[in-house]
């Protein structure tokens, strides 16, 4: 097996949480779906590291890990207090800077 | 040929089983996460993409990126997804109307030329020089490899990695502090309220919801004495919610009363 193979999967993995971002409506998966594009980045650095050798890929994957950690929980206190303010978790109704 | 090739044991070998099996399950997770409509189904196959990841880490030579993956994602991060779906309201689905007209197709457009470029990317790309496996570098273990690079080489980004978790925490509870518009009203003013109101009519209190013979919680309105539902003796949250109950089914009229003989 080729371990580019690993690499194909990221990639797909990306293109699917790109594609959650925009279709999708409510902010919650949105969310996730933004977890899981930085996710496949994470199966990236890992295998890049594999097929380098050297071990600055999987320190750049923690890193990752920690940001996308503070991400999520600033995040969904965002949520929560749209929330509270709206009752509703849908990306398109906080739309008041349009009407 | 230098490219990013590397092959790791047979076509047979153990990871490329594990890689074969897991990996289509994990892409068809990802699909899914964007297909199902609940919310909380799309945070389970989050979760399982995200302990399919772990284990392909620990297959490539980083155990302590897979736990840690397992211990912060699958444990911290989708608990808390979890809770704030729950806070949020858990059967939330989505409506899966487009709201902007052609904005799907155009998504779907733009994700097969971006993966269709990146897999050919990927295809043609080239390393430059021979691939070598993870093992050297693992030599001395693959946590105590980590810990060399994490306290020498990126001993800074770590210090403010630190400083950017303290005051992530700290803007989540400045987000999640509530402030009262007003005063909580105290017993004292609730009952001077009552009684120097317009009317005393609720003075003793607002009427208890019905009680029936065969129902007796909350979500059944009193009946007035001329039989009908007393709007003001059931709670305004669930009149909102659409929850309240019509006493008439209960009424002895409905309900068959005749005794059955005994044979």
């Amino acid at each position: 097996m080729n371990a580019a193979n690993y690499l194909y999967l990221s990639a797909l993995l990306f293109t699917i949480g790109a594609v959650g971002v925009v279709v999708r409506r409510n902010a919650i998966v949105v969310f996730m779906c933004v977890e899981l594009m930085l996710n496949a980045a994470n199966l990236s650095f890992v295998t890049f590291s594999r097929i380098n050798g050297d071990l600055n890929g999987q320190v750049i994957a923690f890193f990752t890990m920690v940001v996308a950690a503070c991400e999520v929980v600033v995040g969904l206190a965002i949520i929560v207090t749209i929330y509270r303010s709206r009752r509703s978790a849908s990306v398109d109704d906080a739309s008041l800077l349009k009407r | 040929m230098s490219d990013l090739a590397l092959q790791v044991g047979q076509t047979a070998s153990p990871e490329a089983t594990l890689f074969w099996i897991l990996a289509p399950l994990t892409f068809l997770a990802a699909l899914g996460m964007l297909l199902v409509k609940k919310a909380v189904h799309s945070a389970i196959l989050m979760a399982f993409v995200m302990v399919a990841l772990a284990i392909f880490y620990i297959a490539q030579g980083a155990p302590f990126l897979g736990i840690v993956q397992i211990v912060v994602y699958t444990g911290a991060v989708m608990m808390l997804f979890l809770f704030i779906l729950m806070l949020v309201g858990v059967d939330s689905s989505d409506s899966l109307t487009e709201t902007i007209r052609g904005l799907r197709p155009i998504a779907i457009m733009a994700a097969l030329g971006f993966g269709g470029l990146m897999v050919s990317l990927l295809a043609r790309a080239t390393l430059g020089r021979t691939a070598v496996g993870v093992e050297a570098a693992n030599a001395d273990g693959n946590v105590q490899g980590i810990a060399q690079l994490l306290f020498s080489t990126f001993v800074w980004p770590f210090e403010v990695v630190s400083a950017l978790l303290i005051t992530a925490a700290l803007g989540a509870m400045v987000l999640a502090h509530h402030h009262r518009i007003q005063e909580r009203p105290t017993q004292r003013q609730l009952s001077i309220e009552r009684f120097r109101g317009e009317s005393l009519a609720n003075a003793a209190g607002l009427p208890a919801p019905g009680v029936f013979a065969r129902h007796n919680a909350v979500d059944v309105p009193a009946l007035l004495p001329d039989g009908t539902a007393s709007v003001a003796s059931v709670n305004a949250s669930l009149k909102a919610r659409g929850d309240v109950l019509d006493p008439s089914q209960f009424e002895l009229s409905s309900i068959d009363t005749r005794v059955e003989e005994e044979k």
